[in-house]
């Protein structure tokens, strides 16, 4: 860095939930006032303070550029991946970092994602070929017409802001919730899939969309603008009209 | 896994949400402008389509709120037992057979 | 290695601590004024079958003063709900295609608005015709 002893060094205060499962009871705020610079990421003010005030800090993180969705947390009350938000942004502070809403605290900013892992692969979270092809065969071709109706929803990193978005998956997480939903429709609406049959089991269920109202807030939270709450929405009209078309013939 | 019900309070709930929200500020508007009469009225209730319309605007308004009101009973964290249901779901049916026996009592 | 021990914080209280959650609450207490709407217009019809001086009786229910203040807070509410329904409606839909291009969020509430207020002033001016 070039010798900038004559510029004043700014300082930010960030307020961190501190929880050590091991010492105290409660999970309590813990102040630490550190410089910063326009360029640092709320990552990155995470990592002065455990690179050089306490070592014991403890959050995900990976790839710094909001493609791995590890670095998800409160910011400021909001979720927020933290490498995708800025200092700049909420100096002199004191600003807010918590863990994730409504999953349980593991350590300090690291949640527990168990009820997530679990659930993720009884949504069938791949193509099962509508028509089986050999290699030798070729590709399943797809028009682009075919690729725009499922490709945002195939943009979810997991970073599960939208769980901690979504009230109704605070109040009761059986809820399948809004980024497996978004990843669900996904392959349904996917041309070569065959498995939608499978997965609009889960999507007919009191724990499927009909726990959610409607809130929206998970799709404007989501850093991938995967738009969860419209592939629950979407489905919810599907379902509801299933409902009463099944006992028709060719209804189900 | 068990298929829940919710469609059948959902569809009422969408549908009443859709009269209200199209027609909803009109009909407020209009009985608030001391615009209609017991003859007039009448003669809507004696047309079987005018049976229809009063029929369906007071019953789907309650379906439509019944709705939201047990579900937002749950944004309070409060699961909506027996009680909320007939508080909500119950009111909305009772109206809904009272006025179809009124209107259908006042005949053609 | 420490046993592990998560801590899961309550929700109580979780719509007070985002403006987001405050409209969506706004959004979901329209409700408790179209119930009460929806009660007085089934009240309405049963006076309606029970002759002329009931109807009146209701009639001059919503000339009281009570009935006057409920009746403003209905229509600002109700325009709310009318507002809000069609805000939250494009996204329970799929993608619809007009022309080759997808139809926007704002687009189809738009249109939802617009139909809403063509609606509404023909249901005031047909009332107009109920004397």
């Amino acid at each position: 860095m070039p010798d900038d002893t004559a510029v004043r060094t700014r300082t930010i205060a960030i307020e961190v939930l501190r929880y050590q499962p091991d010492e105290g009871a409660e999970p309590r705020f813990e102040r630490f006032d550190i410089p910063y610079t326009d360029d640092m990421s709320v990552l990155q003010g995470l990592q002065y303070i455990k690179d050089q005030v306490d070592a014991s800090l403890t959050y995900r993180w990976s790839c710094r550029m909001a493609i791995c969705g590890s670095c998800g947390m409160m910011i400021a009350g909001i979720p927020k991946l933290a490498c995708h938000t800025f200092l700049r942004d909420y100096a002199p502070g004191p600003l807010r970092v918590e863990p994730l809403n409504h999953f349980p605290i593991e350590r300090d900013l690291v949640v527990d994602m168990t009820d997530f892992i679990e659930k993720f692969p009884t949504i069938t979270p791949w193509i099962e070929p509508k028509e089986a092809k050999k290699p030798s065969e070729g590709e399943y071709l797809q028009t682009p017409e075919q690729l725009e109706r499922f490709e945002q929803f195939s943009h979810c990193i997991n970073c599960l802001l939208c769980y901690a978005a979504c009230p109704q998956y605070g109040l009761d997480d059986k809820f399948l919730g809004p980024g497996l939903t978004a990843l669900l429709h996904r392959y349904n609406v996917d041309s070569r899939d065959g498995a939608k049959d499978k997965r609009m089991e889960l999507v007919h269920s009191e724990e499927g969309v009909w726990s959610c109202t409607a809130v929206g807030y998970c799709s404007e939270v989501c850093p991938k603008l995967v738009d969860p709450a419209n592939a629950v929405n979407q489905n919810k009209t599907a379902s509801a009209i299933s409902w009463f078309t099944r006992f028709l013939p060719g209804g189900k | 896994m068990k298929r829940s019900n919710a469609p059948i309070y959902w569809s009422l709930f969408g549908a009443g949400g859709v009269i209200s929200a199209l027609i909803g500020p009109g009909v407020v508007a209009a009985l608030m402008m001391d615009k209609v009469h017991y003859s007039g009225a009448l003669a809507l209730s004696h047309n079987f389509v005018g049976k229809l319309f009063l029929f369906v605007v007071a019953s789907l308004f309650l379906w439509h709120a019944a709705h939201r009101i047990f579900h937002t009973i749950h944004d309070f964290g409060v699961k909506p037992g027996v009680g909320s249901w007939l508080l909500c779901y119950g009111v909305a049916l009772g109206a809904t057979i009272v006025a179809a026996s009124a209107l259908l009592r006042i005949g053609f | 290695m420490s046993a592990r021990r998560t801590y899961v914080r309550p929700m109580e209280g979780w719509w007070t601590r985002n403006p987001f959650f405050m409209k969506y609450m706004a959004r979901e207490a329209t409700a408790v004024i179209v119930y009460l709407y929806g009660l007085l217009l089934t009240w309405g019809i049963v006076s309606l079958g029970n002759g002329e001086a009931a109807f009146n009786g209701w009639l001059a229910w919503l000339k009281s003063p009570l009935g006057i203040v409920f009746q403003l807070v209905s229509l600002a509410v109700f325009a709310y709900h009318t507002w809000s329904w069609f805000v939250i409606m494009p996204k329970t839909m799929p993608p619809v295609k007009v022309g080759g291009k997808r139809l926007s969020n704002a687009a189809i509430t738009g249109t939802g608005i617009a139909v809403a207020i063509v609606m509404s002033l023909a249901a005031f001016v047909l009332a107009g015709r109920l004397s």
